[in-house]
């Protein structure tokens, strides 16, 4: 579904991803953790067409995408949310769905009407569907990321921290959303810092520290490994 | 989920406003039954003002494009109209579509390097270019370089439907030029309104929104931000053209200061804009009916007018900076042409939980 081929990006002399090799079958989960500032978020960036790498190679979905601005990716099957929300802020709720299905998917609104009512119940925001975005609270901000990302029909699904800051309910609410997606058949990739919902999604973790990637693997081995309890976890071992 | 959802833009006052606006159009459209001459040309002003302002909303406001340039296609459109009929023989009345079409033409090269900035670089770029479209047309001795020309007795004469109007109305060929260019303008506004609105019902309008709003997100969700921008510039920059060459066929003179005027087709306009209410249809509606007011009683005072005009613009973005419209419509919740859809249906029109 998904391969990365020694993916460079930096910032000035700053290097923030650095030879960054790997591949996601189509149908996996995949979490990506690492502290701050390990470039997680820049590689969303690189894999959505945000930025654009310095070297390597981005594939998807068979085909050579590196070059691809990120408004053809996503019409190939590339969502995403952003760490920060970054709702449409003067259109409603429903609005901000209804611009990424019709885009997204090509369709017209009438056609796309129900699945974003849909997509709405399943992030709890049904009932604020004619709410401006704008005036959303953060949390509600964030499950919009979600439902947006959703509602642009994705084959491959990059979560950037949705996780953070719920109750533990909510959570639970969460991760059983994102399951629900996963077992359609969506291909995901999820940056989390809050693990326990990440591991109870995943089938496998990948750790990026100093935008090196330090270990990928099933996610009790990764949490297991010294490596990655040093780096990571800030333990001494 | 087996409740149907389905999509409204309708509110209370909309139809209404739809049965209103008809009947405007028509009983503007017979005013020449009715009106004096003189109302003729002042509604003339009215119009013109009122298409310029709706394409520079449509560029600022819902374009996020804030040009300061807009003259350069005022002035180009009247070059070009004063060119054929001058030149070429053409007809007064179908040189004004070429004024739009060159409009179209300037504006292509315009985009490419005015899309390389941003923010206020972007209105910089814009007003210079139009400082080069200015100068390059002074270069042009046949139409009367720097001092500007005529239109040509014969070509005013000549222009189709005017004989017609004149033993309609039993007027002089002037006055019926007056009501001629008069019931373009009229069209020219009512179609433009027509549509915007339109455009802004499509998911284009859509994704127009959400550029403005968030451009970097808009292209993760699969719209092609870049292209939206060329259509807004492109269709504003054609009906700005078209605007150009009615203005200057009702003039009847011309001269490349007063037609690339910064003052008179951008700064008015901008005031019109943001007095009424930036990036509403409504907006502009009642900015031009109070830019005219104002105009009318203040003629008088000479540069005071200019000075007055300039301190309301500024009392009006401190103290509402929504604009005329912004304020009637924040207190009375009224959208006369909505474009908000809301989601309907389901449990959200239930009565249960």
């Amino acid at each position: 579904m998904l391969a990365l081929s020694h993916v460079s990006k930096s910032f000035g002399s700053l290097k923030v991803t650095d030879d960054v090799t790997f591949e996601v079958p189509a149908g996996q989960a995949l979490g990506i953790i690492g502290p701050n500032g390990a470039g997680k978020s820049t590689l969303f960036n690189l894999i959505t067409g945000n930025l654009m790498p310095d070297a390597g190679s981005i594939r998807f979905d068979g085909r050579d995408v590196t070059r691809m601005p990120a408004m053809r990716r996503c019409l190939d099957g590339v969502g995403r949310s952003f760490q920060i929300p970054q709702p449409f802020q003067k259109l409603t709720v429903f609005e901000n769905l209804l611009v990424a299905a019709t885009h997204g998917q090509a369709a017209s609104e009438a056609a796309v009407t129900d699945l974003c009512a849909e997509v709405l119940d399943r992030t709890g925001l049904l009932r604020k569907a004619n709410t401006v975005a704008g005036t959303l609270s953060l949390l509600e901000r964030k499950r919009l990321e979600l439902a947006r990302a959703m509602a642009t029909g994705p084959k491959l699904l990059l979560l950037d921290e949705i996780a953070g800051g719920l109750t533990e309910g909510e959570c639970q609410a969460l991760v059983q959303t994102i399951r629900d997606i996963h077992a359609e058949g969506v291909t995901i990739i999820w940056i989390e810092h809050v693990l326990h919902a990440l591991n109870s999604v995943v089938e496998r973790l990948l750790v990026l520290d100093f935008g090196r990637v330090i270990g990928i693997g099933a996610p009790a081995e990764i949490m297991a490994s010294k490596e990655v309890r040093e780096i990571y976890l800030g333990i001494d071992v | 989920m087996s409740a149907r959802y389905s999509v409204t833009t309708r509110t209370p006052a909309s139809t209404g406003a739809l049965i209103a606006a008809l009947a405007l159009v028509v009983l503007l459209a017979l005013a020449p039954l009715y009106a004096s001459r003189g109302l003729i040309q002042d509604l003339f002003f009215i119009l013109t003002m009122l298409t310029l302002a709706q394409f520079w909303n449509l560029l600022a406001g819902y374009g996020g494009l804030v040009s300061v340039g807009q003259q350069a296609f005022v002035g180009i459109g009247a070059y070009a109209l004063y060119g054929v009929v001058i030149l070429g023989g053409v007809d007064p009345v179908p040189a004004i579509l070429l004024g739009g079409v060159a409009a179209l033409v300037l504006a292509i090269p315009t985009a490419f390097f005015a899309f390389r900035l941003q923010g206020a670089y972007f209105a910089i770029g814009t007003w210079v270019i139009a400082e080069i479209a200015r100068l390059g047309v002074a270069q042009w001795r046949s139409v009367g370089g720097g001092t500007g020309t005529s239109l040509p007795r014969d070509a005013l004469g000549d222009m189709m439907l005017v004989e017609g109007i004149a033993a309609l109305f039993d007027v002089r060929a002037s006055a019926a030029r007056d009501i001629l260019a008069y019931w373009l303008a009229l069209a020219l506004a009512a179609g433009t309104i027509a549509g915007i609105y339109a455009l802004l019902r499509t998911r284009r309008g859509l994704a127009l929104a959400a550029v403005r709003d968030n451009t970097e997100a808009a292209r993760s969700v699969g719209v092609d931000a870049g292209r939206m921008k060329w259509l807004v510039f492109l269709t504003a920059a054609f009906g700005t053209g078209l605007a150009g060459g009615l203005i200057y066929l009702q003039k009847a003179r011309i001269s490349p200061d007063a037609a690339f005027s910064v003052t008179d087709w951008t700064a008015y306009v901008i005031f019109i804009v943001v007095i009424g209410c930036i990036g509403t249809i409504e907006g502009p509606i009642i900015g031009v009916l109070v830019f005219f007011l104002l105009q009318s009683l203040l003629a008088d005072y000479g540069s005071w007018y200019l000075m007055l005009l300039g301190l309301i613009g500024i009392a009006v973005m401190l103290f509402a900076p929504r604009g005329l419209w912004g304020l009637i419509s924040e207190k009375t919740g009224l959208q006369l042409f909505p474009i908000r859809r809301r989601l309907v249906g389901g449990v959200l029109t239930s009565k249960e939980g």
